[in-house]
């Protein structure tokens, strides 16, 4: 018995008859400047979908905007320019309409512990989406029902247990049935497995396998992990100082990486045992209040380190800015590099 | 002689009346220049056993068995001796450095601590070692008046590497050196203890619960689970081909890229492990373990030879008599024990 985990052709962004469940146009966070630094370019234009019942996994190192990202998904950051849209409707920042909006797109943060509070047991916990918008109806069926999909069965168990009772697993399942409780069509989870035991990790993982499948769920996990998109997403966007460098399906991406960052941070991805040598990046994740001009990688791309000191591709990676990827329609993985040549249009075109 | 050579180590925890063990016989030898990867998920007990080897651990923690560092048992001996050897022979890397550097003082002077207590040299020795010890660890030795919070969490785990290094132990010990880093900087920091190992005769323990970044860096790599070594070897072969039921559960559920069974198909290991105190007779896996024999509810396994150079604690595991003929077990002369005897 093999269930096909792959998503359906029609969740595929390509397909142009229903919109993305989610998507952001051309977005910026920006914060203010603080202690004589500049203003902090956190998201710089980023364009990037998530289709019905797709998982996109967003992978990027500390620092490098995509929790940013994942916050203004949500509507708890506001962007500084351009729009977020939930099935085709842009996103408005009034209070009534955020609320509206965060009954179909939840949170799921990295620490369940740090996420729950200590002294609301389980019930109460799950409860607490519904109790504040005020849908109290069949209130205790309901926390039974997210209880059973987030996977604690029989949920009678679980209902009066507090956080400190229950493994770092059943912590993040009962945060997961919190999101579940307000019935959504997006989760936007930040690092859910990062602070969980590597055998607790693949159940929460299947977990959100599982929610698209039966729920008609889609995803965006948010990791510094590229393991985890090879376990569940569909597709994987990489991110670095603001803007996403590559994307595509998982399987280009990461069988097939074209942007030097990518290929660099799957060569670091230990216990593949292939005797790949890592390409070591130099230095500390950068500063989004220093982005470099030109390309914004230059400063610690091997690719461009190895460039002879004529090439006139050398030029183009220190002064020429690259422009955000839009390719989210496109049949084919793109990466932002100057090194790379653009995909010639493909005349069959995306199906 | 080997440098260190540990024997039947047992950890307890007092609690009210009760002991409850947290490290349960453990054993192992390792020496110069190698690196020894422990692996174990929370509450398998990795570092209450790598602290207990330089007796670092709360009152009321009780030490069995032997630690012979240079051939001295380390759990019997004198507080002048233990301090002599701490920091100086055999230091440690603790998890955090955000945490364990002192915030009010400069890195610099945090590193030159050990260098005054343990040796007797004037103050600008000090301060060259200071430096040069900076420029091994790849932070430029300017940065010696700086303090914790100026530097970023890769140059700080650096800087707790430097501290290890300044007395120039022959043992480090690392506990999760790298589990709150980013890739990129855990694959730095990593090469850098792989590079500083290979240039002296350092040998290394390093204690993390990511079992596939020990297996690329570490020489040997043994497993825990609930306080006893359930699985030992080369660290690639117990990664790659694992004997023991809980290694091989473990071992699949880190993904690899490009391995067409993990595509979407995240593994796992279903329940949890036993609490401190709740192991009862037989394996301490076996409630979880998907390969359970009437048997392993019984009987208490010790590892035992599982091939060249490896042992495992299963009854699924036979011993290869090839192996125990030519090589015989790597600690001492053991055989495969049933029962907890003594």
């Amino acid at each position: 018995m093999t269930i096909d985990r792959a998503a359906p052709a029609g969740a595929s962004p390509t397909g142009g008859a229903a919109p993305p469940a989610l998507e952001v146009r051309d977005l910026h966070v920006t914060f203010p400047s603080r202690r004589g630094r500049g203003p902090a370019r956190a998201v710089d234009g980023v364009n990037l979908t998530v289709g019905a019942r797709e998982i996109v996994a967003l992978i990027g190192e500390s620092g490098c905007g995509k929790s940013t990202l994942a916050r203004a998904l949500v509507g708890l950051v506001k962007p500084t320019s351009g729009e977020v849209l939930y099935r085709g409707t842009t996103l408005g920042y009034s209070n009534a309409a955020l609320k509206a909006y965060r009954r179909h797109t939840q949170l799921v943060l990295q620490d369940p512990g740090g996420a729950l509070n200590p002294r609301q047991n389980v019930f109460d916990a799950v409860a607490e989406g519904l109790r504040l918008h005020k849908d109290t109806d069949r209130l205790g069926a309901r926390v039974h029902r997210a209880l059973s999909q987030a996977g604690l069965r029989p949920p009678e168990q679980f209902l009066e247990r507090y956080p400190h009772n229950l493994s770092g697993g059943q912590q993040q399942r009962v945060v997961i049935a919190g999101a579940l409780a307000l019935e959504p069509s997006v989760i936007v989870a930040d690092e859910p497995v990062s602070s969980l035991d590597a055998s607790a990790r693949g159940e929460i993982l299947r977990l959100f396998l599982d929610l698209r499948d039966t729920l008609d769920l889609s995803a965006l996990v948010v990791s510094h992990d590229l393991g985890l998109a090879w376990n569940i997403a569909d597709r994987v966007a990489v991110m670095y100082l603001g803007r996403i460098v590559e994307v595509g399906t998982v399987e280009e991406v990461l069988l097939e990486p074209k942007h030097p960052y990518t290929r660099s941070l799957l060569s670091v991805l230990p216990g593949t045992l292939s005797h790949r040598r890592p390409i070591l990046l130099t230095g500390e994740p950068p500063d989004p209040t220093a982005i470099p001009a030109g390309c914004r990688f230059h400063p610690r791309c091997p690719a461009a380190a190895e460039l002879a000191p004529h090439d006139p591709r050398r030029e183009l990676c220190h002064s020429r800015a690259l422009p955000p990827l839009t390719g989210t329609g496109r049949p084919t993985s793109v990466a932002s590099c100057h090194l790379v040549p653009s995909p010639v249009p493909s005349p069959s075109g995306a199906g | 002689m080997t440098m260190l050579e540990v024997r039947d180590l047992t950890v307890t925890y007092r609690y009210g009346d009760a002991s409850l063990a947290a490290v349960r016989s453990v054993g192992f030898t390792l020496d110069g220049g190698e690196i020894l990867g422990v692996a174990g998920e929370s509450g398998s007990g990795k570092s209450t056993m790598a602290l207990s080897l330089v007796r670092l651990l709360p009152p009321g923690a009780g030490i069995t068995g032997q630690v012979l560092f240079h051939g001295e048992d380390l759990t019997t001996a004198t507080w002048g001796k233990l301090r002599a050897v701490r920091w100086a022979q055999a230091s440690l890397v603790f998890q955090g450095a955000m945490n364990a550097l002192n915030p009010v003082r400069s890195v610099g002077e945090q590193i030159a601590e050990p260098i005054r207590l343990h040796e007797r040299v004037d103050h600008r020795a000090v301060g060259r070692r200071v430096a040069d010890l900076l420029d091994s660890v790849g932070v430029s030795s300017r940065r010696a008046s700086a303090y914790p919070h100026e530097l970023s969490g890769g140059q700080r785990q650096r800087v707790m590497i430097a501290m290890a290094l300044a007395c120039r132990p022959d043992l480090i010990i690392a506990d999760e050196p790298t589990t709150a880093l980013d890739v990129m900087v855990q694959a730095q920091i990593l090469q850098l203890l792989t590079d500083l190992v290979a240039q002296s005769d350092i040998a290394v323990i390093m204690i993390s619960h990511d079992l596939a970044m020990l297996a690329d860096t570490c020489d040997r790599l043994a497993v825990m689970y609930a306080g006893r070594l359930v699985e030992s070897g080369p660290a690639g072969q117990v990664f790659a081909e694992p004997r023991h039921p809980y290694t091989q559960a473990l071992s699949r559920a880190f993904p690899r890229v490009g391995d067409s069974t993990s595509r979407r198909a995240p593994a796992s290991l279903p329940g949890e492990p036993p609490a401190l105190g709740a192991v009862g007779d037989g394996c301490a896996f076996a409630p979880r373990c998907s390969l359970v024999m009437p048997d392993c509810l019984t009987r208490d396994i010790e590892p035992w030879p599982s091939g060249p150079g490896r042992e495992a604690a299963c009854l699924l595991v036979l011993p290869d008599p090839a192996v125990v003929g030519e090589h015989g077990p790597r600690v001492g002369e053991r055989h495969p024990r049933v029962g907890a005897s003594d």
